[in-house]
């Protein structure tokens, strides 16, 4: 990195302005980023949630596990609501025993399973890993579960203890000792919350990234005679370049890719032969890009962006 | 063929094998190791290793973004796979009854005694202040519905005792389950409230116990002290039992965290937090047989003698099955796997 911020300064102020805040925010998300050595001398790059992505994942499974309750308690009332008290009583208690379960056990048991993560976290892209990178344990999944107690039931209980009635400020000290552990993940490099500490574990990505084409594909061949860049034209971006476009490519629409294609047209100095599609011509340009900009990089040359030589 | 680029090639030729790993693994995850057949287990560490080496590779040749972000994934799903637990729910649970919780148990003496001195002393207090003056049961008094009291007359009292055949089965299922959800979430608290260095323990330990000391002195002075004994230690010996667990898990925790010793302190709450919530999760299984207990046991049996042999063994049982030493003859693959 030490070397882009030596490279040949940008043209303008703004392009200098909006560079500096493209390294930035890439080094801040280098911050979530933990090396898993794999016993095969493999490093495995893991992303570790961050607390937004977890309280989203946390919603989830509450208004998951609300929605359970309310249907079991709504079929309960209505299929014991033409019996008799005695019955009521006794489905009561079977209710109570069941929200206590699934108040404890929801968590752990999605945990435990194959997919180490509850709904919510699946749905959000996240998994709970042991920090040492060995099995995720039995025991560590009761340890961070157990822990939600103190983390979410406490602050909820002395919120409503206010109303009952407990003098105000007990409920107030009590709902800020509480909140301490709520927002502990805030204040530690690896979002852990106390479960985490507890139990060893942490929560990352768990990204199902699908393969996708390899543009280079289709730019092959026949397609290199029509599109034959010359070096300096290929010299003209760098990597940063390189996987906007993969990415316009892939996602954008076709009049942002015009206008790309019609920039990229413009910086390089290429005349548009007549016919010419902006799609052809901008993958052509990636793939004759991408060979370039791999062939320096296998001599050690990684040239970050444009303003890097 | 030269026309093509080396990352482009290098895809192609490896890109089967990846595929292949990734129907694997969907297979595993989705349906369990037993979705797989004999050859998909032996292909499965190659296909592994190769994925592994391709990363390492695509990063130092490829700028395809998609192809390193599929790998990445890829191979720490086949990591934690590979390295990850793979026994069944049935196994890991035969493995927490036969191993895990009476070693973690074992593993906690000291806190469990500290646990005891803290419920059974403050029990021993208040009793021991209330028989020296009755007044002070209305200090250790927890709800204000319950009739209970110096004011209530002693055969109301001796009523409470043994009235429970009055009760239909269904009340009591009712009964039952309203006391394993609330004391089980009682055990929970005082597990994670450990974490406070054991202090917000030991004082749900000492306010609990008192209650029970209180309660005790109340009927000791009506002269119905053998009779009480007898109507709380049928469930009680398991309950109060679960309860100086959950206690000592607690302490185990606070311990931890407070004293870490050699290790660090992150190290030190790891090692005793999974300690810790084994023994946890052990009191809720034990509160709910205290639930059943007290819920049907103590209200269809109204004898005092029955009552006493049914607390001491299970008194008995606990000790034998957290205490006695054993060899442990277990599968050794359950073992490596789990």
């Amino acid at each position: 990195m030490s070397d882009v911020a030596a490279g040949a300064p940008p043209g303008t102020v703004e392009a200098g302005r909006r560079r500096r805040l493209r390294l930035a925010a890439a080094k801040a998300q280098q911050k979530y980023v933990r090396d898993l050595i794999t016993p095969e001398g493999a490093a495995l790059r893991l992303r570790i949630a961050t607390f937004a992505e977890r309280a989203g994942a946390f919603t989830l499974d509450f208004i998951f596990q609300w929605t359970i309750v309310l249907v079991v308690l709504f079929s309960i009332a209505f299929a014991t609501s033409r019996l008799g008290f005695e019955t009521q009583n006794v489905a009561g208690a079977f209710f109570m025993v069941f929200y206590f379960i699934l108040r404890n056990f929801y968590f752990i048991w999605f945990e435990m399973g194959r997919k180490a993560a509850t709904p919510g976290k699946r749905i959000v892209g996240l998994r709970v890993a042991a920090r040492d990178g060995s099995a995720l344990r039995a025991d560590a999944v009761f340890a961070r579960n157990f822990m939600r107690e103190i983390e979410v039931g406490l602050p909820f209980s002395f919120l409503f203890m206010g109303e009952e009635g407990v003098a105000g400020w007990i409920a107030l000290f009590g709902l800020l000792w509480a909140g301490i552990f709520m927002f502990f993940p805030l204040f530690n490099k690896d979002k852990l919350r106390v479960g985490d500490i507890v139990a060893g574990t942490w929560v990352i990505h768990a990204p199902k990234q699908k393969l996708l084409k390899d543009i280079s594909a289709t730019a092959n061949g026949e397609n290199r005679a029509v599109f034959a860049f010359t070096p300096e034209q290929v010299d003209a971006y760098g990597i940063h370049e390189l996987q906007v476009l993969e990415k316009v490519l892939r996602n954008s629409p076709d009049d942002v890719r015009a206008e790309v294609a019609a920039r990229i047209r413009k910086k390089i100095g290429w005349q548009a032969q007549p016919g010419e599609a902006d799609v052809a011509f901008l993958e052509a340009y990636y793939a004759a890009l991408r060979r370039r900009l791999e062939q320096r990089m296998l001599f050690g040359d990684r040239k970050e962006d444009k303003y890097d030589r | 063929m030269t026309d093509l680029l080396k990352s482009y090639r290098f895809r192609e030729e490896r890109e089967g094998d990846w595929k292949a790993l990734e129907t694997l693994l969907k297979r595993a995850e989705g349906q369990g190791v037993r979705a797989l057949s004999d050859e998909d287990i032996l292909a499965l560490p190659r296909l592994y290793r190769q994925a592994v080496s391709s990363l390492s590779v695509a990063r130092s040749i490829s700028l395809d973004t998609n192809v390193i972000a599929y790998l990445e994934g890829l191979c720490s799903r086949a990591y934690f796979f590979v390295y990850g637990t793979r026994s069944t729910f049935t196994e890991r649970m035969a493995l927490f009854f036969r191993r895990d919780w009476p070693r973690a148990v074992r593993s906690a003496g000291w806190s469990t005694l500290l646990a005891f001195a803290c419920l059974f002393g403050a029990a021993a207090l208040s009793f021991t202040l209330c028989m020296i003056d009755m007044d002070w049961f209305w200090a250790f008094h927890a709800s204000i519905f319950d009739e209970r009291t110096p004011n209530a007359s002693t055969d109301y009292l001796r009523s409470t005792l043994y009235d429970g055949g009055a009760h239909s089965e269904d009340a009591l299922a009712a009964f039952a389950g309203q006391l394993f959800s609330h004391n089980s979430q009682i055990a929970l608290f005082a597990f994670a409230l450990g974490f406070a260095f054991g202090l917000p323990t030991a004082l749900l330990l000492l306010y609990n116990g008192t209650i029970i000391g209180a309660f005790v002195a109340l009927f000791t002075d009506r002269g119905l002290g053998f009779e009480v004994i007898g109507w709380l230690m049928i469930h009680g010996v398991t309950e109060l039992f679960a309860i100086v667990l959950a206690g000592a898990a607690g302490f185990v925790i606070g311990q931890a965290v407070a004293f870490p010793g050699k290790l660090s302190r992150l190290a030190s709450a790891r090692e005793a937090g999974r300690r810790a919530a084994l023994i946890a999760a052990g009191c809720v299984v034990m509160l709910f047989l205290a639930a059943l207990l007290e819920g049907f046991g103590r209200q269809m049996i109204n004898s005092d003698a029955i009552r006493y042999t049914i607390a001491g063994t299970t008194l008995i049982l606990w000790l034998a099955y957290f205490y006695v030493p054993r060899v442990a003859r277990l599968d050794p693959s359950l073992e490596a796997r789990a």
